[in-house]
């Protein structure tokens, strides 16, 4: 297995997409903290470009480099390699260079301008939103085999995540202001990897005293340390069952 | 060797292959021949493991290939349409397949060698014509000295020049009492290689002869005249 890590690893890096997403992450970020004086506003900047940039580059990329690997994959499968193998070693080898782009480019400056527990947090929660989005990128490319269609899926896929998500959840809130769904609201954020994420960085800044009574119930929930394991617990879930599926689909599919 | 045992599989409602049974021996030559669609190709990569039929059992070596990949070591194949990543050179292809196998046994380099491939290691694929990434193709095939050589058309898209090359080889190879399985089209050239036929006629099995059974059976000298004749009286 580590062989064909290295041969993907090897491919990926001679990828220049990889190289400039580190650059733009870097620069990203490095503006953050020079523009603003105080590093909690450049956090805040950060954290925009964890949960827009990261997954949008995450899903796209992978999706796109799985479908132009079908003659790898096509390749490795008349040799004596086991299926289950090849995909792993995709998905960790797409992680590996994903997450490695995303420490460079965001952890460096993040670990220099914030060395604190949020900054920490930042980091851990930008590399597992990175996973996340390559495991839903799996499932996408598995689904179809037409490349159009899969990196439509993968373009949906984040839309919703990212902004479609939000709204629907703003609807509701809306729509049921009457009845106390506070607690039922702290559950249908595990329904989005992206909230979950959000949440979880914006109760460690201070700005969460603006959030009002649903801030203090998701401060009572997701502040506490239990709530802390569930929230990356959740999100380890959303890495795991995503790539779960598109494993068991390319077990059993033709190729 | 190969055992293949009431094998079904149907893509959506289109039926592949139905309840085909076949059994491939050590120092045999077998030519797969058929129609175009006729379940060929799906047959071979049902072997191979790259399609998983519906029903029915495939053995290798007395033992069962579901769920097993090791097997695939003793196995050489030669695709139809062989794809390669755009962006590697032919030299890089091999290196990588070598690395990935990690074997210290011989390998078998004389078609790298006679192909001059060597000479072009460092071109890309994507820049290669149909005929030279078959090339690439069979000395992939023959490098790791395989017990069981799987070809599909491997003559096509090969120059005259370049087709003799890989017959000698193939016919080399058999002396050497591998089993070899053969897809074609061009029935003239099977002539000096197999030693039997399987027909194959929408995902059936129509028949499995000896060559030589199947000349005295028509009263004829050369394959393609035999099937021909057979298929007349069948109409």
């Amino acid at each position: 297995m580590n062989r064909i890590i290295k041969i993907i690893l090897t491919d990926i890096l001679k990828n220049k997409i990889v190289l400039v997403y580190t650059i733009v992450l870097s620069l990203l970020s490095w503006s953050a903290f020079g523009l603003e004086d105080n590093s909690a506003k450049g956090l805040l900047t950060i954290l925009n470009v964890i949960l827009f940039t990261v997954p949008l580059v995450s899903i796209l990329f992978t999706t796109i480099y799985l479908y132009n690997s079908s003659e790898f994959i096509e390749l490795l499968l008349s040799q004596p390699i086991k299926r289950n193998k090849i995909w792993q070693s995709l998905f960790f080898g797409l992680s590996a260079s994903m997450v490695l782009a995303f420490f460079i480019g965001a952890g460096i400056p993040l670990l220099i301008n914030a060395p604190n527990a949020v900054g920490l947090m930042m980091i851990l929660i930008g590399c597992l939103i990175s996973v996340v989005f390559i495991a839903l990128a799996f499932l996408c490319s598995i689904l179809t085999r037409d490349k159009a269609k899969g990196i439509g899926f993968a373009i949906l896929t984040w839309l919703y995540f990212a902004l479609l998500f939000d709204g629907l959840v703003l609807f509701l809130l809306f729509q049921l202001s009457e009845y106390p769904i506070e607690k039922a609201m702290v559950a249908v954020t595990a329904l989005s990897p992206i909230d979950l994420a959000r949440i979880q960085i914006l109760l460690h800044l201070d700005v969460s005293a603006m959030m009002g009574y649903t801030g203090a119930i998701f401060k009572d929930f997701f502040g506490t340390t239990a709530g802390l394991f569930a929230s990356f617990g959740l999100l380890v879930l959303w890495v795991v069952i995503p790539f779960y599926l598109s494993l068991r689909k390319f077990i059993r599919k033709d190729l | 060797m190969i055992e293949i045992k009431n094998l079904t599989k149907k893509f959506g409602k289109l039926n592949v292959l139905q309840n085909v049974s076949l059994s491939c021996k050590k120092g045999e030559c077998i030519a797969l021949i058929g129609p175009n669609g006729c379940g060929k190709t799906t047959l071979i990569k049902t072997i191979l493991g790259m399609v998983l039929p519906d029903t029915g059992s495939i053995k290798f070596n007395k033992k069962s290939i579901v769920k097993e990949y090791l097997y695939r070591s003793s196995i050489g194949y030669m695709p139809q349409i062989g794809r390669y990543p755009d962006t590697m050179t032919i030299g890089g292809v091999i290196e990588m397949i070598k690395a990935i196998r990690n074997t210290n046994q011989e390998l078998d380099e004389e078609l790298w060698h006679s192909f001059e491939l060597d000479k072009m290691a460092d071109k890309q694929m994507r820049t290669l014509s149909g005929g030279t990434t078959q090339k690439v193709s069979a000395t992939l095939a023959f490098l790791f000295n395989p017990e069981v050589l799987i070809l599909d058309e491997p003559t096509a898209g090969l120059d005259p020049l370049a087709s003799e090359i890989l017959k000698d080889k193939i016919i080399k190879e058999k002396e050497k009492g591998k089993l070899i399985l053969i897809t074609s089209h061009l029935l003239s050239e099977l002539d000096d290689l197999v030693t039997e036929i399987i027909f194959m006629q929408e995902g059936n099995i129509h028949f499995h002869k000896k060559v030589d059974d199947l000349k005295t059976e028509t009263n004829e000298t050369k394959i393609s005249k035999a099937i021909a004749s057979i298929l007349k009286q069948k109409k």
